[in-house]
């Protein structure tokens, strides 16, 4: 390439070769000057940081506990955000009944939320999904007061930040929260290492300091390499990379992520999400997590609020979603979800009918088939152990030979655990046809599940 | 024959005059200072000395060879062809006239691009001395500093500074919603976001309006021969008076050899 360049433009080469050189030259010499200028600035800036470091909001304020114990790091109490000027008649107008659509024909306002509770507790990673408008994204800036709501309070650990001065608010975002973005807002002309200390900058964190801290960041979520690199030259999957890690140099207590995976390609997707469980299984941040995506929120969230038209529709775990959706709106989000995915062998389990201990005889397990209806049985001990299965056919001939019931057990038979998704349970089931039993890490059985339960499992995935 | 409108404006230009001498006098003042500073240099500086200067900023700025080969070419021949002397004489206005622009516009841009209130009336300003035929500011800068060099500055200052006002708060506003976000959610100040990443951003957008700012300067500065700016624009005056075609197009080539040779360095910067 260099050689080609050389013979067909000479003077093109020479010129893209000396501009390279002096390039270099000068970034070099720019290096050199700044640093006893840097110097210079630096003690002011620590004075002035460990002046700031003193000051804590937070010291006097104790964070609120749930019923359970769990300390509650976001609570939002009747939260609402009317866009347009005077709020307060729209409001009215809501306290009335009317709905989002009347509300935006009647009057100029739009209702990006309405009256919306929840507790976030610590360490959870808390889910909101909804359709694009439904205020996911309004709740969660309301969170963090980048949009103020019109009414209602928003409490993190204890501190209502709706009433905060500005100071305080900056104080509470630069040591409690920080935010990862769609569009991953990076700054375009600074370099990654630059990027991930932006927060850490701005709170005026001493050179040394910030610069171990965002190596600390760069390294835990696999950066390593890339600091000098410019965000242009980064694939979509990288820049998100930095985004995470521009939150977490910070060491915030809660992660606000907002679409966060949404713009990437869906294995890079995927690879971000195992990467945010690590992640998380590491720092157990408290983390709000908003996505339009079901299957993101059913495979990330701790628990799930479901959104529509500014309301909270449900709020539960994965499961008691799926299980109960509550309304027609939530049959309809999770028509879509592979159900047999998420359903676990567990949820679906009946109590095994008609059981028999391998101490009692061939004679008695005929009758107890007979009295089911069917043509095996399960064989327990007598601290409920599941040994194995017995057939008809084999009790039969045990009884024609004159043996104990033992002889007749098959002992190597299929069973899951209690966790075993519904899918793997119907692979399973295709080969043997007939209930699998559920038991746990001890043998011990809990339940079967039958080929027609199975076959309900299925038919909800198809047609809620 | 003009009616109220032109009147008034008339008594307006004649009431600053009274009134404001002294205010009027401390601008005067204010351009002087660093047309002479400059001129000091310019006037007397050797042409070759003045070359070699020319080449070494220009490697620095562009950090290309060949252009800066070109830009000193480019001097050389209005040295050669006997232009010299106006030549610094325009250079020396259009430097201080762009400056002083630049100064005044990027406040006004960022106030702009962060105020609704002042946005309009900053605008509705902007069009008004964009559009305003450029010949129109000579009157009354003669008015209130006389013939010479400051009014021709003054002058052009207030026809090259639209662009960049213009091009600073389109930066600024164009600034993605995301980025404005990153810098609250982390708890920047306002200084901290402009400074840290609305500015830098907008960079590109404020370079280009740097670029444009430069370049009316230069052609402003040629118009300002017609209340003595001097010059370049003399010597054109001068031609366009006897219609001496040959001394017009000279005088033209080296206006035009000036423009480039800005035109390329200013360019550079905006890549960065």
């Amino acid at each position: 390439m260099a050689l080609n360049m050389n013979n067909k433009r000479p003077i093109k080469a020479m010129d893209d070769k000396f501009s390279e050189l002096i390039t270099t030259e000068m970034n070099s010499f720019k290096s050199k000057i700044r640093k006893p200028i840097k110097r210079l600035s630096e003690n002011a800036r620590v004075s002035h940081y460990e002046n700031q470091l003193s000051k804590n909001i937070f010291a006097d304020i104790n964070c609120p506990t749930d019923s359970e114990g769990n300390e509650i790091m976001i609570r939002v109490k009747n939260l609402s955000k009317i866009f347009g000027k005077h709020p307060e008649s729209a409001m009215k107008l809501l306290k009335n009944g009317m709905n989002k659509e009347e509300i935006h024909s009647t009057t100029p306002n739009t209702v990006g939320l309405y009256d919306v509770s929840f507790d976030v507790k610590k360490g959870e990673l808390f889910v909101l999904m909804g359709l694009s408008g439904s205020g996911k994204s309004t709740l969660e800036r309301c969170m963090n007061r980048i949009i103020k709501p019109t009414s209602g309070n928003v409490i993190i650990n204890g501190l209502d930040i709706t009433s905060l001065d500005e100071d305080d608010l900056r104080a509470v975002r630069r040591k409690k929260m920080s935010m990862v973005f769609q569009n991953f807002g990076l700054l375009p002309h600074r370099d990654v290492k630059n990027n991930v200390a932006y927060g850490l900058e701005i709170q005026g964190v001493p050179e040394t300091e910030r610069m171990e801290k965002t190596k600390r960041a760069i390294d835990l979520i696999g950066l390593s390499g890339y600091e000098d690199s410019l965000p242009e030259n980064l694939s979509g999957g990288m820049k998100q990379r930095v985004g995470l890690a521009r939150a977490l140099a910070t060491d915030p207590d809660i992660l606000f992520m907002d679409e966060a995976f949404s713009a990437l390609d869906p294995l890079i997707r995927a690879d971000m999400q195992d990467e945010l469980q690590r992640i998380q299984s590491e720092l157990n941040k408290t983390i709000v997590f908003v996505t339009h995506d079901l299957d993101e929120a059913l495979k990330l969230g701790d628990r799930i609020a479901l959104m529509k038209d500014g309301r909270i529709v449900q709020i539960g775990t994965a499961e008691e979603i799926l299980q109960n959706p509550a309304d027609e709106y939530v049959c309809r989000f999770i028509k879509e979800v592979d159900r047999t995915k998420i359903l676990t062998a567990g949820t679906f389990m009946k109590k095994p009918r008609g059981v028999i201990q391998a101490s009692q005889g061939p004679r008695t397990a005929i009758k107890i088939m007979e009295e089911y209806d069917r043509n095996n049985l399960l064989v327990i001990d007598k601290g409920n152990h599941l040994i194995g299965m017995i057939e008809s056919d084999d009790v039969l001939n045990v009884i024609k030979s004159g043996g104990v019931l033992n002889d007749a057990i098959i002992r190597d038979i299929p069973k899951v655990g209690i966790e075993t998704p519904m899918k793997d349970v119907i692979q399973i089931m295709i080969t043997t046809n007939f209930s699998i039993p559920v038991v746990n890490e001890n043998d011990v059985l809990l339940g079967v599940v039958s080929p027609s339960v199975a076959a309900e499992a299925l038919n909800a995935g198809g047609d809620l | 024959m003009t009616s109220w409108v032109g009147t008034f404006a008339e008594d307006m230009v004649n009431f600053i005059g009274t009134y404001f001498q002294w205010l009027l006098d401390i601008i005067k003042e204010v351009i002087n200072w660093p047309l002479e500073a400059l001129g000091s240099i310019l006037y007397n500086i050797e042409p070759i000395v003045f070359l070699a200067i020319l080449f070494v900023v220009s490697i620095l700025m562009t950090k290309r060879l060949i252009i800066s080969i070109l830009i000193v070419f480019a001097f050389y021949i209005i040295d050669w062809m006997g232009y010299w002397d106006s030549a610094m004489i325009t250079l020396n206005m259009v430097i201080v006239a762009a400056l002083i622009a630049i100064i005044i516009a990027i406040p006004l841009g960022i106030w702009s691009a962060r105020s609704e209130q002042a946005n309009p009336i900053i605008k509705a300003l902007m069009d008004f001395m964009q559009t305003m035929p450029a010949f129109v500011y000579l009157i009354p800068a003669v008015i209130f500093f006389g013939l010479g060099i400051v009014p021709g500055v003054v002058a052009t200052v207030i026809f090259a500074m639209p662009p960049m006002v213009r091009l600073t708060n389109l930066g600024i506003r164009q600034v993605p919603t995301e980025l404005n976000e990153v810098a609250d959610s982390f708890g920047s100040t306002d200084w901290q976001k402009l400074r840290k990443v609305q500015l830098p951003t907008a960079m590109p957008s404020i370079m280009a309006g740097m670029n444009q700012c430069i370049m009316l300067s230069l052609s402003m500065v040629v118009i300002t021969a017609m209340i003595g700016g001097g010059g370049l624009g003399e010597d054109i005056v001068y031609a366009l008076s006897r219609v001496d075609v040959a001394l017009g197009f000279e005088a033209g080539l080296a206006v035009v050899l000036i423009a480039m040779t800005l035109d390329r360095l200013t360019q550079s910067l905006n890549k960065g």
